[in-house]
Parts: structure tokens; sequence; C-alpha cells
């Protein structure tokens, strides 16, 4: 009888010991949230104590290793969202109109053959991207627009919106499927063809999830590295045009931690106030995109 | 003022009956059939275009790489350290470089990820923190690398002082690729039928007994599977490596954790911002060899998922 007691009261201390330890593991990705917030923002007030936030993010000359200094984010800014721009005017409506392809034309066997192979592209180290833009796309781009820079924010552009292309067509496939067969039925009852009924009812109807695609890429495309640092350059500057060198936040960040800037001077705290701005923007979308996507759960479920 | 004596429209408004009309610009219904069906192939011949596209984007890339980069392997590229004479370069120090940030990657985030996911879909009680738990992991898989990069260097290599070190670098992309393996476990687990919890319940095991003895062994394709996907990223990774210090000359083997280290991507990174041609044909080579390694790794979790699925 005590025996029995014994055992029971240990494996209820088992159960509370392994609960807690599990707990743990939960905590530790809360604790990198905070560590990465505490790190950004304490070694950014120290750049912030120096430079005025109202000059760094309305300043548009970014020279942190030229004499006079100069600490305006704006030509980073510029040429991340160039680059977003770029590759969303290539992922968006070849991913789009892959998604509809997928979900509305092609046979159950076509799409699961087609969809994880579209994937892989999403798997492809950045870095092979940054290599493909420099080797590939950039002597292309020579050959149609001599005036090409070697370094040029097009072909960044280019092998970014490829990366992301498998991100817009699976979750857009992902939320046409979703819709309910019942209104394309409707549609189709009432004489619509095919292409009407996909672009006026199904496409309408998936609406939410189609944008919260767009949004995860543009946010992946803002955060993208290797490949913008490899293939667009090291020259931030306020600059719109695609065949010129430009400079986005993540290159910048690398090219200092890559160079001989003394860890704690001014110059390298730089790399903090900018990733603080890159943390800002992607979570803003990020939250963004869940407010869409738990809208467009609440339609179909 | 009277009231109409017929009710509100009255009885003026009577006319004769005319041809009902469909289109609301007042003209007759044209169905207009042909056109629109012709209208309706063309935009699937572009939808396939797109979709012809991607594909054929891999495929050019597939090609160029190997194109470039089969001629210089050899068990000599491969088994050499790093050179500034191209033909006497190899990838010894970042191949292994690679495997230990593997090893080291996999031994924390797999224990953790596995342990978070399980608490939040066995353990957790429906409470406010509990759903921050479940958002903060959604936020932090949406979190660029070089962001954790910077965590990695501001809290690995200084604060805790481990230096340029290879376990600084695993511990940075194991929380990189935690997020993703907190997920894909959670999916895992939460497709585990509930009859078999019940069943255990049922003849008096403990919540922990069942677990250990019900959910995971079910569960445990599909966490392996979305893990070995998780590797496949951090492999990959560069950026947040090269923020921890990881560009360095090597041309020694990493004995300890504590040494420091180079990767496979990071190698390719640097031959290919070499001008010489022949580093290019080095990093393509490079290339090859981290493909094939991605590509061993997605088969074989390819192949757990099949086994997975005809088991359920």
């Amino acid at each position: 009888m005590t025996q029995n007691l014994r055992a029971r009261r240990r494996l209820v201390i088992q159960e509370r010991v392994v609960s807690t330890l599990l707990l743990g593991c939960g905590v530790i990705s809360i604790l990198t949230t905070i560590g990465i917030v505490v790190v950004l923002l304490t070694q950014s007030l120290g750049f912030f104590a120096e430079v005025s936030p109202v000059e760094f993010l309305t300043g548009t000359r970014w020279s942190p290793g030229l004499i006079p200094q100069s600490f305006g984010v704006l030509p980073l800014v510029n040429g991340t969202l160039l680059i977003a721009a770029g590759a969303s005017v290539v992922a968006i409506p070849i991913g789009l109109a892959t998604a509809i392809y997928l979900s509305e034309y092609a046979s159950t066997r076509v799409r699961r053959t087609v969809k994880p192979i579209l994937e892989i592209l999403a798997g492809i180290p950045t870095v092979v991207y940054g290599y493909l833009g420099i080797t590939l796309v950039t002597p292309v781009l020579r050959t149609v627009f001599p005036q090409t820079q070697i370094f040029n924010a097009a072909s960044a552009a280019i092998v970014v919106g490829i990366m992301i292309l498998p991100m817009i067509s699976s979750l857009s496939e992902d939320a046409l499927s979703a819709v309910p067969r019942s209104l394309r039925e409707a549609g189709h009852a009432l004489g619509a063809t095919r292409f009407e009924v996909s672009t006026r009812v199904v496409v309408p109807a998936a609406l939410s999830g189609i944008s919260a695609s767009f949004i995860l890429a543009i946010s992946r495309a803002i955060g993208e590295t290797m490949a913008v640092t490899i293939a667009a350059g090291m020259q931030p500057k306020m600059s719109l045009n695609l065949l010129e060198s430009i400079e986005t936040m993540t290159a910048y960040i690398v090219q200092v931690s890559l160079g001989d800037t003394p860890y704690g001077s001014l110059e390298y705290r730089t790399i903090f106030a900018v990733g603080l701005l890159l943390f800002l923007i992607t979570l803003a979308m990020n939250l963004l995109r869940q407010r869409i996507t738990r809208r467009f759960r609440e339609v179909y479920e | 003022m009277s009231a109409p004596p017929f009710g509100p429209h009255g009885a003026e408004h009577v006319t004769a009956p005319t041809a009902p009309s469909i289109d609301p610009r007042g003209g007759r219904f044209e169905p207009r059939i042909e056109t629109r069906r012709r209208k309706g192939r063309v935009f699937q011949a572009l939808c396939l275009g797109a979709v012809i596209f991607g594909i054929a984007s891999l495929v050019v890339l597939l090609v160029d790489v190997a194109a470039d980069g089969l001629d210089v392997l050899s068990i000599d590229f491969l088994t050499r350290y790093a050179s500034r004479i191209p033909s006497r370069a190899g990838i010894r120090a970042p191949i292994l470089g690679s495997l230990w940030v593997m090893a080291l990657v996999a031994a924390v985030s797999f224990p953790l990820g596995v342990g978070a996911a399980l608490y939040l879909e066995e353990y957790a009680p429906k409470s406010w923190f509990t759903r921050m738990l479940q958002t903060n992991i959604a936020n932090l898989a949406g979190v660029p690398s070089i962001v954790y990069g910077i965590l990695g260097l501001a809290v690995f290599v200084r604060f805790f002082a481990l230096g340029r070190s290879v376990l600084a670098g695993a511990l940075t992309l194991a929380l990189l690729i935690l997020p993703v393996i907190i997920i894909s476990a959670q999916e895992a687990i939460r497709a585990v039928p509930n009859s078999l919890r019940e069943a255990s319940y049922g003849l008096g095991a403990t919540r922990w007994q069942t677990i250990r003895h019900q959910v995971l062994p079910v569960a445990m394709p599909g966490i392996l599977t979305g893990t070995i996907l998780a590797l496949s990223r951090a492999i990959g990774e560069t950026a947040p490596l090269i923020m921890i210090g990881a560009l360095t000359f090597i041309a020694f083997d990493p004995a300890t954790p504590l040494d420091s280290f180079t990767v496979l991507p990071i190698q390719i990174y640097n031959w290919v911002t070499l001008p010489q041609e022949e580093f290019r044909h080095l990093a393509a080579g490079g290339i090859v060899v981290l493909l094939t390694a991605l590509l061993l790794m997605n088969a074989s979790a390819i192949v757990l998922r099949n086994r997975y699925r005809k088991k359920l």
C-alpha cells in the first residue's frame, strides 16, 4: 500500500518536473525576442545619443565612414524598397498567375508535382541567388542595356523575385483552393466562363489570403541579405535607377561587419540602429499579415 | 397633402410591357460567348506561361551552376584547404565547419523545439500567456536572419565571450531555426489522433507517460521531417554567420566547439566576391556540393513524410 503511494507520488513529481522543463523550452523563444529587442535598443540608444533620430530618419546622405560623417538612413531605405518593389514586380504577377493556374486549371496530379518543384526555389540558399545574379542575370542585362553597372539593383531584384515566387504561388494557391466549390458552381450556373469565375469570383473571395502571401513575400525581400549584398553593390544612394549600384539596409550591416570598424565606435553602432529599423519594418508587416490571415480564417471556418 | 389613390407608385406608372433588359446599360444582353471564351484561353495560356517561368528558372539555375562548377569537383577540391591560388584551393575547412555547425544546431534546437511544441500542444492552458507565446513564435519566424546575426554577435560572441567560435555560430543558427522547428513539430503533434491519448489515459497513464509512449512515437516522423527541413535552411544561411565573424581564412580542422570556423556558404560568398574568373568556378563547385547536401536532406525528409502518411 505505501509502496503504491510512493510510486504515485513519484509520478506526480515527474509530471511537475516535465511540465516545467517543457515550459522552459517555450520560454526560450520569449527570451530570444527580449534579447533581440534589448540588444537593438540599448546599442541604438548609444547611437541616438550622438545622432538625433530626426537626422537619422530624414537625412538623405549616408556616409558614416567618410568625413564629414552623415547619418541619413533614407538612401539605405530607398535601396531596400527599390529591391522589394522590383522583386514584387517579378514575383506578384507570375506568382499569382501560377497560383490561379494550379488551383483553377491544373489537374490534381500536376498540382501535386509542380508545387513542391517550385518550392525548391525558396529553399535554395540566398548566396546561390547572389551568384546567379552576378554571373547570369547581370551579363544578360548588360547586353540589353549597355549602361548597366557591374553591380546593379535590377539583377538583385530579379533573383530575389524568383526566390520569393514560390511563397506567393504556394500560399495564394492554398487561399484559392480554400474558396468553397459552391461559389464557383454558382458562377458557372450564371453562365460565366472559367476565366470569369476565376478572376471575378474566386480571386476576390481569396483576396485576404492572397494579400497575406504578398506581404510575407515582400517582408522576405526586405530582409534578404546575401543576394543583394553580392549583386546590388554597396553604394548608398537616393536613386530609382535599377541599372545602378545601390545599397540596402541588410547589405550595409554586412559591409560593416566585414570591415575593420572597431566594436563600440559610433560607426559600428550604426548597424544596431539600421538593424532596429529593419526589425520594426518586418515586425509591422508580420503583424499586418497575421491580422489579415485571422480575418480570412473567420470567413471560411 | 393627399395620398395618391393607388399606393406609393401610382397607377399612372403602369405602362405597356417591353422586352426585359438584363444589361444595366439598357441594351439587350449579348452573350458574346466566343469572345469571352477566347479571352479565357489567352488567360489560361498566360497562367501556364507563369508556371513554366518558375520551373524554367529552377532548371536554368541548376544547369548554370552545374556547367560552371562540375569541372572543379574532385577529391582534391573536397580535401584541400582554401588557397590564394585557385588551382590549389579546396573546401575541406568549410565542409568540416558546416558539419560541426549542423551537429551543434541539431543538438540544441531539436530538444528545445520539440519541448516547446509539446508544451504548447499538450500542456499549455488556454490563457493570455499561451496566446502571447504562440504569437511570439510566429513573429520570430518572420525576423530577418541578419537580425539574428546581430543578436548572436552581441550576446554569444561578446556577452558570453564565446568569441568567433563554432559554438557561437551554432547557437545563433539554433535560435534562428527554433521557430520553424516548433511550428512544424506542433503540426505533427496535433495530427496525432486524440483517441490514442484517451485510450492511454483510460489505462491510467499520466500525461507524460501518454506523451512519451503514445504521442511522441506517432508524431516523430513528422517532427523529424520538419527538423530536417529547418536544418537544411540553417546549412545555407550565410548572413548571420558573417555577423558572427566566420569569414576568415581557416587552414585547419576545427577540433573543439570553441575553435574558429568557416562554413560552405561563406566560402562560396568569399569566392564570388573575388574578381578572377577561376574563383567563380570554385564558387560554383562549392554551390554544387552545397546543393547536393540540401538535395539529400530534402529527399530524406520526403521519404520520412511518405512513410508517415502510409502509417496513418
